[in-house]
């Protein structure tokens, strides 16, 4: 079974509605909590993998109601709690109780551009061979889910699991998210990207050459 | 077995429900604890509202058109490229760029999430982010591209990349017929945002 935010392929959402360039918010608080939530991940409290699975276990009637940006924000505030940053205390009396220990650590302006500049890669060195060549034929896992941790962080979605594939580029070794979203380890495997023939994975594919690809790690896959 | 402690407890029930009042008093309380400085964050907003938009990638995209060692770089090993460029940084670290053809249409989506390029592209608009481009791109493009006004002939097939990794994707979208004595400024002011996530076509306004 799979969460919320896993939406690919769904039914019912409507149309797209094209916007402008010149827009890039549509509140004020909009850049406001982009920025909190960018300057927080650099308290080093965090990866990338932690706080997308924060975001993807906000309950799902808050997930469907919450704009964007309401939802980096509930799960900034869940995360700050959960590392001990803040106080659950806090957060409901709007007023901070003590200094933080973590102070030293905080995001200066002059430091932004630097910070943004370096990123966050997430390639890395990994004991794991690729069991897979470009061309190769494969089948995805069956099941969407985090297969170590019940309800926990994967990056594969419903609509490709269990669908067979073929690997279309080799991208390195990466950091696996279904393990460093529980601080786990990084446990870097080779990642892949996978083509899917669109009449493999809809009923009613728009046309019989179109094609969905997506990036999985080597455990997502088997030989055919 | 490790535990997933995350479906039970959420503090962000404690703060205000409006949205404008959650953004400030999480902001109120971070910056009283020291943990967060007014003016990075005025940085940040800075930096994504003025500074790194669709610009940088028009650019890429121009250039790509008019010099073919560089486009053959690009499309073999986009990263060392763009690097060279400047445009490595957050949400870019591992590149690659897909190119459209006349039988192939290239485009961009995250359906878990909104991974998108912002090195080339600023911060991904509204529609990137909706539920409905993000549930319908991978199953119906044609339809999604046609709410966009783009038609493709009926030989060209698509293809979807769902952006489920750190590797983030840009679509070199066709160079637009009779264009050829156009200088590289002139090129790139053809490439609009939406040609280089694929739902859109260069020299289109």
């Amino acid at each position: 079974m799979t969460r919320i935010h896993d939406m690919g392929g769904r039914f019912g959402d409507g149309a797209v509605i094209p916007e402008p360039e010149d827009v890039k918010f549509h509140a004020d608080w909009h850049p406001r909590a982009l920025a909190l939530t960018l300057a927080c991940g650099s308290l080093g409290l965090w990866n990338i993998d932690v706080s997308r699975h924060a975001r993807e276990t906000l309950a799902p009637k808050d997930y469907a109601r919450f704009a964007y940006y309401e939802k980096w924000i509930a799960a900034l505030a869940d995360l700050l709690v959960e590392t001990g940053a803040l106080e659950a205390e806090e957060l409901a009396a709007g007023q901070a109780q003590a200094d933080s220990p973590l102070a030293a650590k905080v995001l200066k302006a002059d430091a932004v551009a630097g910070v943004l500049a370096r990123g966050g890669p997430a390639d890395r060195p990994s004991n794991v061979a690729p069991r897979f060549a470009v061309g190769d034929s494969v089948r995805l896992r069956a099941r969407p889910e985090n297969m170590a941790v019940p309800g926990g962080h994967t990056r594969l979605p419903a609509y490709a699991a269990g669908s067979q594939a073929r690997i279309v580029r080799l991208h390195g070794s990466h950091v696996l998210p279904d393990s460093n979203a529980h601080r786990l380890s990084e446990a870097p495997e080779p990642l892949y990207a996978v083509a899917l023939r669109a009449a493999d994975i809809w009923a009613h594919p728009e046309h019989p050459d179109d094609e969905v690809i997506l990036d999985v790690w080597d455990s997502y896959l088997e030989p055919i | 077995m490790p535990h997933d402690h995350s479906d039970h407890d959420h503090p962000h029930s404690l703060l205000p429900s409006d949205p404008a009042l959650r953004v400030k008093a999480l902001e109120t309380i971070l910056t009283q604890k020291g943990l967060v400085d007014p003016a990075a964050l005025d940085e940040i907003i800075d930096t994504y509202e003025n500074r790194i938009g669709p610009r940088n990638g028009a650019e890429v995209v121009a250039r790509a058109w008019s010099d073919p060692d560089f486009k053959a770089a690009l499309l073999e090993d986009a990263d060392p490229v763009l690097a060279e460029l400047g445009l490595y940084g957050r949400q870019g670290e591992h590149m690659v760029v897909v190119e459209n053809t006349d039988d192939v249409h290239n485009m961009v989506v995250c359906t878990l999430c909104s991974c998108y390029p912002w090195p080339l592209l600023g911060i991904p608009p509204g529609w990137y982010k909706s539920d409905a481009y993000r549930a319908r791109a991978v199953r119906e493009p044609r339809k999604v591209l046609a709410e966009f006004g783009v038609t493709l002939p009926e030989g060209c097939a698509v293809r979807v990349w769902d952006s489920t990794a750190e590797v983030r994707y840009l679509v070199l979208p066709r160079r637009p017929a009779g264009t050829e004595g156009l200088d590289a400024s002139a090129l790139a002011d053809l490439v609009n945002r939406d040609c280089m996530i694929g739902c859109g076509l260069a020299g289109a306004s």
